[in-house]
């Protein structure tokens, strides 16, 4: 198990004050001119070495996608973008960061400002999360009256400037175009790539976008060196991490861990075991409802990081671990995921837009067993059809989790449809 | 996908709509957060502030925000049917979202549901059902107004609800003896402090 001086999100749980005095007794803010001292590219390479990987989803390297900006600053800002609009199903870490620990996102914000040559930030935090936005807008105000922001932060010289912007609902924001397109004004509708954001993003300047945890580890890792967070987890896969246990677990909860812990040390230690013992489990979503489920029989041994998960065919995604027991209807479970992503699709690309309403309602279907078994490989088809052809990943997100039921779960299918034929026959 | 509608006949007629001095202020605050012509990125922000003056959102007000901001009201319009926190009919003093996403379905969110809509009189209380309100391990969740009510059953509901008839605010967050997002019981971490 992690060690407690290992864990950066000190205040996780908000037992402590989480203004700035709270902030700095917890060593946030402790010199951050040294660390902006050592210039741009070194903190890049810092964060390379490190082998944090973007803790929004994809899992991208982070000090990759810092190095991707433009090496000086021509007629175009620079601008850093932070994604708070968290809104993945199953994932609520970085509310915590922005309610009992904002100081630590504002810090990281000025330091990868600093390093991707930004003199201005945007942290973009999802509409509901209203007193979550609160501690964050005050959180600024007292870093620019200490002086830790504003025309020479820190005493660095370098000026940085950090605003929040507050969305209205749409999942589709937390995609990092859309999430432009809804900064500048506009509907929330992805733009395609090329061109990234580090060339063309915010307003047409080099712009890049990191999620909340991403940026909020990066002082602790800057501070206490690569090294420390790359000898946490496994090779590929350091550090500690946000997850969020939820579902049939006996206490449900948020606790920052090491990375590549086991899954079931992970829901046992933690989360009080799941309902009814470990014995009464029946799968598991690891990474968010975007991820493939995966049955008892892996759980008992799998590793939650990023290449543990990939070879079974899932992901960590936003390593939020959705538990269901026996009890569960599973299929669903995973039709109301379908309908979750048939109502966030923003409507822009065809398959999408009618793809995903056409899955939903299949999935119904599936539920109550009302379809011929040919139907689903004809579901399987229409999946794999639309995944892949979007500007986006919204509709791969709603592809993956029932390709994940089929392949796990499609004796239970048949069983549905086969018990509902035969009531029909009888009747 | 999801477009934010109002039937005609539930929309009353607003003659005019003009911002509070107060809220004015706010406006052009917010407008100063982004480099000069850019203020339409102010759209959202302003159009929250419109709503919160008023309870809703008309569709004069939303043509006084593209005024302000100097948008073709269309874009405005767009704006207000894209986003879901946007209301375009008038609602109860108490808007109950209802997260009923899976996280939150696998512990009870069909009950609350039934009960909120039990509730929902059109006057105290409104209902709206919701996607994922992002606070999964606190579930089921109710958003009521600005505050999350979490880890609800049946029982705590209906005395949050209560209390919301009385004229009380309850308390926001969890409605069993928890802190936060820690374990029932206390934290299995950062205990050596």
């Amino acid at each position: 198990m992690l060690s407690d001086k290992d864990r950066i999100f000190t205040n996780l749980y908000g037992f402590h004050d989480w203004r700035l005095a709270g902030a700095r007794a917890r060593g946030a803010w402790d010199d951050t001119k040294a660390i902006l001292d050592k210039g741009h590219d070194a903190i890049i390479d810092e964060m390379k070495k490190s082998g944090l990987r973007g803790r929004g989803g994809a899992g991208f390297p982070t000090g990759l996608k810092w190095s991707f900006m433009p090496k000086e600053v021509k007629d175009r800002p620079h601008y850093l973008i932070v994604n708070a609009d968290e809104s993945e199903p199953g994932t609520c870490k970085d509310r915590d960061i922005l309610r009992h620990d904002p100081h630590l996102l504002v810090e990281g914000c000025l330091i990868a400002g600093f390093a991707m040559r930004a003199h201005a930030g945007y942290i973009y935090v999802r509409g509901e999360f209203y007193n979550e936005a609160q501690h964050l807008i005050e959180a600024i105000k007292e870093a620019y009256a200490a002086g830790l922001l504003g025309d020479n932060a820190c005493g660095s010289g370098w000026k940085f400037d950090l605003y929040v912007h507050r969305g209205a609902g749409a999942y589709i924001c937390g995609e990092e175009t859309a999430l432009l397109e809804s900064l500048e004004g506009k509907k929330g509708m992805p733009r395609l790539k090329p061109p990234f954001p580090a060339g063309s993003g915010l307003y047409g300047c080099p712009s890049t976008v990191n999620n909340v945890e991403s940026i909020a580890v990066a002082p602790a890792i800057l501070r206490r060196g690569a090294t420390w967070f790359a000898g946490l987890g496994r090779p590929n896969n350091t550090g500690t991490k946000l997850f969020c246990i939820s579902g049939h677990v006996n206490k449900p909860c948020n606790v920052e861990e090491e990375m590549s812990i086991p899954l079931r040390e992970l829901i046992d230690r933690h989360a009080g075991g799941v309902r009814g013992g470990w014995d009464n489990l029946l799968a598991v979503i690891p990474g968010g409802s975007s991820t493939p489920l995966l049955p008892k029989s892996i759980c008992d041994t799998i590793l939650m990081d990023f290449d543990s998960l990939k070879n079974e065919g899932t992901g960590l995604g936003t390593a939020a671990v959705i538990v269901m027991d026996k009890s569960t209807d599973i299929v669903k479970a995973i039709a109301r995921l379908s309908q979750f992503y048939k109502h966030e699709s923003c409507g822009q690309c065809t398959p999408c837009r009618e793809g995903l309403g056409w899955m939903w309602r299949v999935m119904e279907r599936m539920v109550v067993g009302n379809a011929r078994i040919e139907e689903i490989d004809a579901l399987q088809d229409v999946t794999k059809q639309v995944e892949g052809h979007t500007i986006c990943a919204l509709a791969d997100g709603a592809a993956w989790p029932i390709q994940g039921l089929i392949k796990h779960f499609r004796p239970e299918m048949e069983r549905r449809i086969r018990a509902r034929t035969e009531k029909l026959a009888a009747e | 996908m999801a477009m934010i509608t109002a039937d005609p006949k539930d929309v009353p007629h607003v003659a005019s709509f003009a911002f509070t001095p107060e809220n004015l202020a706010k406006a052009k605050a917010v407008m100063a957060n982004y480099p000069a012509g850019r203020q339409a990125s102010a759209v959202i922000g302003v159009l929250d502030l419109a709503q919160r003056q008023q309870g809703w959102l008309p569709r004069v007000a939303m043509e006084e925000v593209a005024k302000l901001l100097d948008m073709a009201p269309i874009r405005v319009y767009e704006i207000a049917t894209f986003y879901t926190m946007f209301q375009l009919k008038p609602r109860g003093k108490y808007l109950l979202q209802v997260c009923t996403t899976t996280p939150c379905w696998l512990r009870g969110s069909e009950g609350i549901m039934k009960a909120c809509r039990e509730a929902a009189d059109g006057k105290t209380f409104s209902v709206q059902e919701v996607e994922c309100l992002g606070g999964c391990v606190n579930a089921p969740i109710v958003q009521i107004n600005d505050d999350f009510y979490e880890d609800l059953d049946e029982a705590s509901l209906t005395k949050v609800l209560d209390a919301f008839r009385r004229g009380e605010t309850p308390k926001p967050g969890p409605q069993v003896d928890r802190q936060t997002s820690a374990p029932v019981g206390g934290p299995t971490t950062l205990r050596s402090e």
